[in-house]
Order: C-alpha cells, then sequence, then structure tokens
C-alpha cells in the first residue's frame, strides 16, 4: 500500500542542518490502523506530512500502490488529513466543509449533497450540517474535520495527533470511534501521536520513533512485551532496568545471572552471546516476596494506592535506582507492605527482555 | 454637572472648539451658501435660490430656454467615479499580491518591507505626483529610454490623460489598500491553506475559495481607503490632467476660481460629500455584516 | 530529489510585488537622481552638480516659503499636539459616556470628509472673517492646519494610553500625590514617546498639505508646498527636484523617527 524506502528528510543546510528522518522504511499495508509513536521531535509528523506531500524527501522514495509520490503535489494525492489544529474553514457551514473535497473534485452537486449526508451521518453530526464551525464544540469540529477528510473517500487517512486538544473522557469515546470508523470505511489509516496508550489501544500495527529514525515496528502486543531496545521498553509504559549477566541461550530463553548473585530466565532475541546486558521487567510482570525468596531485595521505600492498583517503590541493595512493582488491588491481595519494609522481589518464569545496549 | 464631567469638558474644549471652528463648523456654512445666489465678483448675494443645486446636474439653455442634462459636469462625475473605481480595481490587481508576498515573509523581515511601503506615503503626496509626471511627461524618463531604444520615433503623449491619472492616483494611493489586507492577511492562518490543498484544490482554487473570503473585510476597507481620496483628489488630477482631464475636485475649485460660482461650488461640494459618506455607510455594513457571520 | 511542494507560493504574486516595491521607488529616485543634474534637464543626465540647490537656496521667493512652512508646520503641530493630548485623556480609559461618539466622529472627521470640501469650507468661512475684522495674518492657516493635525496627533497618544499601566498611577495617588502631580510624574513620563510622536506625525502632515493651504491661503501666503504647484506651469528644471529632495529627506527622516519611537516599550 504505502511504501516508505530509505528516507531522509534534512531541513536547513550547513551547520543549522537538522536530520528530522534518517533512512526510514516501512511498509504500510492495505486497511491497516498505523500508528507512528514517539516523542516529539522524532519525525513522526514529517514522514505524516511527506505522505501527504507538504515536505518531500531529501533522499529516497514513497510509493502508494506502487506510484511514486515524489513531485505530486497535495492536490493530486489520493490522501486526506486530520490535521491536529482540524483546520476547519471559518467561512463555511459545517456541510459546506465536509463537501469541500468533492466540489474541488468538480463532482455533481447532487452527488456531493448524498455524499455529505453520508458522512455526517457516520460521525454522528447530521443535525448540527447548517452550523458555522465557530458554533460547534470541540468535540463536534473534531467530527467535522473527520467528516471532511473521509469524504473523498481516500485511499490513506492520515491523522495527525486529532484527539490531543480533546479532554480525557472525549479521548476515550474517540478512540473508539475511531477504530469503528476504520473498521467500517476500510480505508488505510495511518495515526501519528504521542501517547503511548492511545497508540495500543488502537492500532494494528506501531512504528515507534525516536530522533528520526525507526526503533521498533509490530502489533501492539509485541512492542509492548518485547521493546527492541531500551528506548521502546522506556517509552512504552513502565519499565525497570537491570544489569545482568547473560550466561546461556536456547531458543528465546535466555539464562541470566543478577548482581544478587541469582539467576533468572528472561526473554532475548537476536545475538545470544554471553556478556554484559541489561533486563527490562514491567511493574506487573513481578511481585513482592519474602525477602530470602526474592531474586532481589531492598527496602520498600513508598507505597503508592491508585485506585485500582496499589505501587510498590523498592530501594534495590545491589544496585542504585528504584524497581517499581505494581499490584492489583484485589479483595484476596496479599499481605498489606508498609514503608520501611525489607522486601524481596521474585521475578515470574521469563518475566523480563534482554536487551543489548 | 459633576467633577468628572466638568473636568472631561475642560480638556476637551480645546479640540473641540478647534475641530468646530476649522473643520465641522464651515460645513454648516457650506449647506448655507450651496442655497444662495452667486455674486458678480465672486462671494453670493443673501438670496435664497436652488439654482445651484438645480445646476449640479441639469441646464437651462442660455438662448431657448430648454432643459438638459449638464453635460460638462455629468462628465466630470462619471470620470471621477471611473476613475476611482478603476483606481480602486488595480491598486488591488497590485496590491493583494504585494500584501500576500510580505505576509509570507519570516515574521521578523515583515515589519521591514511594511516600512518600505509606508515611507512613500508619508511623504509628500505633491512630490511623489511630481515624480510621476517626471517619469511620463513628453522629455521624460520613459520617453527619452524609448525614442533611444528606437521603439518609438515620436515621444508617446500620457501626460495630461485618463491614463495617467490612473497611473499616477495608484502609485500615491496604494499603500491604502496594502495595508488593510495585509492586517488581514497577517492573521490568517495558512494551515488552512494545507487543508484546502490536501482536499484536491489547486493554487487558484486555494486562493478563490479559502485565502480570499477570509481577506476580504480587508480588501473591502482597501478599495474604500482608496476609492474615497481618489473621488475627491485634486493635487494629482491638477498635476496629471494640466486642467484637460478635471475631476470633482478641479471643477469645485473652478467653480470658486475662474468661475465665481461660490453657490454651486458648495452644491457640488457637498455632493461628493454625500458620495464619500454613501461608499463609507456601504464599507461599514459589509464590515458589520462579516463580523456578524463570523461571530 | 523532488522539487518541495511551497504552501504559500502563488504564482506570480512574488514578481508582481518585487514590481511593486521597484516602481514606489523608482520615480522617487529618478527624482533625487536629477536633482544632482548639471543640466537643466530632468531626463537627460549631464554630470553631478549641486548647483539647483545653491539656485534653490537662494531663492527668496523659496526661502520665503521655507520659512512660511515651518512656522505653520510648528504651531500647527504645538497646539494640535496639546489638544489631542488633553482630548485623548479625556476619551481614553473612561467608562462609556454620552456624547463619547460624536467626540470620536468630531476629531476623525479630517480624515473622512475630502480635504477639497474643508478646503472650500474654510475658504468660505475664513473670507467672511476676513472681511469682518480685516485680519489676514497665518493664524488662519495655523488654525486649519492645527485641525487636521489633530487626528494624526492623537491617535499615537491614544494608543500610549491605553497600554498602559493603571496601577502606577493608582499606587501614585495612593503615595499622596495630587492628580495634576500624578500625572505631572508619573502619566506624563510615560507618555512622552506618544507625544512626541504624535508631533512628528502632525508637523510632517502640516509641512505636506497642499490643498487646504492653497484654498484658505492669502495673497503672497505661498507655502512650500504651494509654490511648487504654482511652478508646474512653467518649464520644470531640477530647481524642483531639489526642494522635493531636501523636503522628502525632512519626512523620511521624521516618519522613520516616528516608526521607532512608537514601537518602543516604556
Amino acid at each position: 500500500m504505502i511504501d516508505i524506502r530509505e528516507v531522509t528528510k534534512v531541513f536547513g543546510a550547513g551547520s543549522d542542518a537538522f536530520r528530522a528522518l534518517d533512512r526510514v522504511s516501512v511498509t504500510i499495508r492495505q486497511n491497516e490502523f498505523f500508528t507512528l509513536l514517539g516523542p516529539s521531535g522524532c519525525g513522526k509528523t514529517t514522514l505524516l506530512r511527506m505522505i501527504a506531500g507538504f515536505e518531500g524527501p531529501t533522499e529516497g522514495t514513497i510509493l502508494l500502490d506502487g506510484d511514486d509520490l515524489a513531485g505530486k503535489p497535495p492536490y493530486e494525492r489520493p490522501v486526506n488529513t486530520v490535521f491536529q489544529s482540524y483546520a476547519l474553514f471559518p467561512h463555511m457551514s459545517v456541510a459546506e466543509n465536509v463537501g469541500f473535497g468533492l466540489r474541488m473534485l468538480g463532482r455533481p452537486k447532487d452527488e456531493i449533497a448524498a455524499t455529505v449526508r453520508e458522512m455526517l451521518a457516520l460521525v454522528r453530526m447530521s443535525e448540527l450540517a447548517e452550523r458555522q464551525t465557530a458554533q460547534i464544540s470541540g468535540g463536534q469540529q473534531q467530527r467535522v474535520a473527520l467528516a471532511r477528510a473521509l469524504a473523498p473517500r481516500p485511499k490513506v487517512l492520515l491523522l495527525d495527533e486529532p484527539l490531543s486538544a480533546l479532554d480525557f473522557k472525549l479521548r476515550k469515546e474517540m478512540q473508539l470511534e475511531l477504530k469503528r470508523l476504520q473498521n467500517e470505511t476500510g480505508i488505510t489509516f495511518v495515526f501519528v501521536t504521542h501517547d503511548q496508550e492511545e497508540a495500543l489501544t488502537m492500532s494494528d500495527r506501531i512504528a515507534v520513533m525516536n530522533a528520526g529514525r525507526i526503533r521498533q515496528i509490530g502489533v501492539p502486543r509485541e512492542i509492548y512485551d518485547h521493546p527492541a531496545d531500551r528506548f521502546v521498553a522506556d517509552f512504552i509504559g513502565d519499565t525497570n532496568f537491570l544489569s545482568a549477566e547473560l550466561t546461556a541461550r536456547t531458543g528465546d530463553t535466555a539464562t541470566l545471572r543478577l548482581p544478587s548473585g541469582r539467576t533468572v530466565e528472561a526473554r532475548a532475541q537476536g545475538d545470544g552471546t554471553p556478556g554484559k546486558v541489561t533486563l527490562a521487567v514491567r511493574p506487573e510482570h513481578a511481585e513482592l516476596a519474602p525477602p530470602e525468596e526474592g531474586a532481589l531485595t531492598g527496602t520498600l521505600t513508598e507505597v503508592v494506592y491508585s485506585g485500582t492498583d496499589t505501587h510498590y517503590h523498592v530501594a534495590l541493595d545491589q544496585e542504585a535506582g528504584l524497581f517499581v512493582l505494581r499490584r492489583q488491588n484485589r479483595p484476596d491481595a496479599g499481605p498489606a507492605h508498609q514503608r520501611g519494609d525489607r522486601v524481596g522481589i521474585r521475578l515470574g518464569a521469563v518475566a523480563g527482555q534482554v536487551l543489548r545496549d | 454637572m459633576d467633577a468628572t464631567t466638568r473636568s472631561r469638558a475642560l480638556l476637551l474644549a480645546p479640540a473641540l472648539f478647534i475641530l468646530t471652528v476649522a473643520a465641522s463648523g464651515p460645513l454648516l456654512i457650506v449647506f448655507v451658501y450651496s442655497f444662495l445666489t452667486p455674486g458678480d465678483y465672486g462671494g453670493v448675494v443673501w438670496d435664497f435660490s436652488t439654482q445651484a443645486w438645480f445646476n449640479v446636474i441639469a441646464e437651462r439653455d442660455f438662448f431657448t430656454e430648454e432643459l438638459g442634462w449638464a453635460d460638462a459636469h455629468l462628465a466630470v462625475f462619471w470620470r471621477s467615479i471611473k476613475l476611482s473605481l478603476l483606481t480602486a480595481l488595480l491598486s488591488f490587481l497590485v496590491g493583494f499580491p504585494t500584501a500576500y508576498f510580505i505576509a509570507t515573509r519570516p515574521r521578523r523581515s515583515r515589519d521591514m518591507w511594511m516600512l518600505l511601503i509606508m515611507i512613500p506615503f508619508w511623504t509628500n503626496l505633491l512630490i511623489r505626483t511630481f515624480a510621476i509626471m517626471e517619469l511620463i511627461r513628453n522629455e521624460g524618463t520613459i520617453n527619452t529610454v524609448l525614442i533611444a531604444m528606437g521603439l518609438v520615433t515620436a515621444p508617446v503623449q500620457m501626460l495630461y490623460t485618463e491614463f495617467s491619472l490612473l497611473v499616477g492616483m495608484t502609485y500615491v494611493y496604494l499603500p491604502l489598500m496594502i495595508l488593510p489586507i495585509y492586517a488581514s492577511m497577517e492573521r490568517f492562518d495558512f494551515r488552512l491553506v494545507e487543508a484546502g490543498y490536501d482536499l484536491y484544490a489547486s493554487r487558484w482554487q486555494v486562493l478563490r475559495r479559502i485565502i480570499f473570503p477570509l481577506v476580504k473585510p480587508g480588501v473591502i476597507a482597501g478599495s474604500i481607503l482608496v476609492f474615497v481620496p481618489c473621488l475627491g483628489a485634486y493635487v494629482t488630477p491638477r498635476v496629471l490632467g494640466g486642467g484637460k482631464q478635471i475631476m470633482l475636485g478641479n471643477l469645485i475649485e473652478l467653480q470658486f476660481g475662474q468661475l465665481r460660482n461660490w453657490p454651486l461650488g458648495a452644491a457640488l461640494s457637498l455632493t461628493l460629500l454625500v458620495i464619500v459618506m454613501v461608499a463609507l455607510l456601504i464599507y461599514v455594513r459589509a464590515a458589520g455584516g462579516e463580523e456578524a457571520r463570523h461571530g | 530529489m523532488a522539487r518541495p511542494f511551497e504552501v504559500t507560493r502563488q504564482p506570480g504574486f512574488s514578481a508582481i510585488a518585487i514590481a511593486c516595491f521597484v516602481l514606489l521607488y523608482l520615480p522617487i529616485v529618478l527624482l533625487v537622481i536629477y536633482s544632482f543634474n548639471a543640466g537643466e534637464s530632468i531626463s537627460q543626465w549631464e554630470g553631478f552638480s549641486l548647483r539647483w540647490y545653491a539656485s534653490a537656496w537662494e531663492n527668496e521667493q523659496i526661502q520665503a516659503a521655507t520659512i512660511r512652512s515651518v512656522v505653520i508646520a510648528t504651531g500647527a503641530s504645538l497646539i494640535a499636539t496639546s489638544a489631542a493630548v488633553l482630548a485623548a485623556l479625556a476619551t481614553t480609559r473612561t467608562a462609556p459616556w454620552r456624547g463619547r461618539t460624536i467626540v470620536f466622529a468630531l476629531v476623525n472627521q479630517p480624515l473622512m470628509v475630502p480635504e477639497i470640501v474643508t478646503a472650500v469650507a474654510l475658504l468660505i468661512f475664513f473670507s467672511m472673517i476676513k472681511v469682518a475684522t480685516g485680519y489676514t495674518g497665518l493664524w488662519y492657516l495655523i488654525l486649519a492646519h492645527a485641525a487636521f493635525c489633530i487626528p494624526f496627533a492623537y491617535m499615537p497618544v491614544r494608543a500610549r494610553l491605553q497600554g498602559m499601566d493603571l496601577s502606577l498611577e493608582q499606587a501614585g495617588a495612593d503615595l499622596y500625590g495630587t492628580p495634576v502631580k500624578v500625572f505631572r510624574h508619573i502619566t506624563l513620563p510615560q507618555l512622552w514617546p506618544g507625544i512626541l510622536a504624535g508631533a512628528m506625525l502632525a508637523f510632517v502632515i502640516s509641512l505636506d498639505d497642499v490643498v487646504i493651504t492653497e484654498f484658505v491661503k492669502s495673497a503672497g501666503q505661498d507655502t512650500l508646498p504651494t509654490y511648487m504647484l504654482g511652478q508646474i506651469r512653467r518649464t520644470i528644471t531640477p530647481e524642483i527636484n531639489a526642494i522635493s529632495t531636501a523636503l522628502l529627506a525632512v519626512s523620511i527622516l521624521l516618519v522613520t523617527a516616528f516608526f521607532f519611537i512608537s514601537r518602543t516599550r516604556k
């Protein structure tokens, strides 16, 4: 569908030059909800604007259904965008906004009217068709922007952090709404966000980006459970990093020796040669235990209650830094712990992920 | 009268006195004069008459007493309105792209470009008109160059034509078009243009359907700001029209000079004032309507 | 590498804009250049010379007109600025009151009514007074100029007042300043750039005026612009260019200074 091959983008020149994208390659498939995830300045929006046609690659090519997009202005690309600011035309009504693309394509009037009705029904905005865009709420503007971008039935819909301006509840609602729209229309969605939770909730596949490069591409579960490197592990969810030494490896399972002297097993891909590695452990993949049973030991410095979960912060004996654990607050949860308690940390079988530095 | 009102009245007194004596008050006397009878050597005779107002658009033949249109006056009215509209149009055609150009420069350099537009505007209008005259007269730079290049054998007559008035008035009033258009464009959100291109609009369609409608208040303001002073122009047609292509301002002056018909001059002045007020009213209506539409 | 798509580009616009800037300055630049012409032509260059400046300098009519212009502009801008400052104090930062719209209309009237109409009105009115009193001096011109300078002096002062911090004056009053003292020591120092800017603008506007002066002046009261207007019927020599260049220099200097003064913050 969209083939991005070895794309590099450099802004400016000379000593001011900034490499926004560095040899990025990715293939986005038909009907996919594909998310570009990363911190601000990672190049995700630049990549999106390149697909839309507002930026040109310094090197590399972008293909859409096998056609090279180079040199094609935005108005010749079968691609539409939902802008972060929505960019609704303030001098037009809701219906005129939605019909704008079709009007520019020179479609007949009755066809435009029918599509506008259909799109407004799709985003549940039929009653407000004749309103001016200044007279509707932020969430409604969001829906209009969506309907406007979907109306010309693009091959690809680009969404540039479209939910960032909405409040928490509305954002949750729109996440599901977007997912529904993608299912109903069958259009390929390319979604840009810096919110990892949003990405995990909505995406079929995620590309995690940092500093102009793609660090990992995969389905949400893969990204979360098997982060490819320290950046991804750190950016997606909470992670504890432990230094360890890899002693042996069979298949995907590696045996590691921790500084405490205990050995644990963890998942590892790629290079299996023994040596120093980092072990990444999610807070919910470890549990508190009596000190003598733990793979690690330490002192409980903080107990944070947060409704569904309780977070335990443990100052480790073996290395600097805190280890954070999360336990669901169920009625049958184990004994209560208090600040200052000596505790052990038990790592479940194959709980961590081995990262090479 | 309480203390605030009294001190306010005292503060306002000097300005209001000057403005009443030397600007607004005399307009009432013009109104009175337009209903009097002309004196033989200028001035007026204090006899009530509506003749002046009648003569603005009509005249009675001296011999046959036949009623007819005041063709000479109507021609001047027509030329004034036509040239003012054309000047506004030409200023728009040049000023819109120029304002657009400035508004799309980097933020730091925009002030510099606008200063470049405003400097000539704040310098003497007579001198700028002279500068144009020296350029287009028969012995002027353009003709000298044309002849030197062998493109023409005799100088092209540009001075003392309607063309010269159009060029001259556009030259002197162009900044009045650029300023309000630029003010509208500077606030314009160019992300809307991106949205337009994304939705298959061509360059022209983006200009016509998105940019133009949103900076229209500036265009209307600019057109009025150019149209109004053109209509009452006196210096530019006097220098560049040379008495052959007179406009309303010159026609009014003639009544107070050579023709010694002060009441008619007064009536013509008030007619000009009414046209200007109507234009301003249309502008206020149009601007008010736009405001209401966009909240 | 593909040519990047420029969002703000419109074909031909930059070309028109550049042409506009060139055409805006070309006539003025030519006018200035030929003021230094050694020959008598204003379109054929015959070498550099200051002779036309010298001849303008020695021309008694020009000398008189220049002095008259400066006297009128100084008088008019002083009067207009004083009146405008007081008016701005009365109309800014107050709750709306009855008659405020009328005051605004009066102050801005010189900007809206065509100059020729005001000129005619003043011609009629002042000729009545001239007949009644027999006085034909410069005060008619100074008063007329002061009137149309008021809105130009009023605007920067009002803008300055609107941007001023009210709490400073309240602090002054709190520290036992009488209204007059507060104005003298707190309001006025802050207002100063606005007043100076307004006065400079008024001076330039008065210096450049043609139409109203032409109608109001009595015989032998030519200012520099009306003198120049009177010269166009005769053979034009670079002397006109020389006077123009001098006037241009004064205007540009004052206007540029106006821009920078009105941009200064506190």
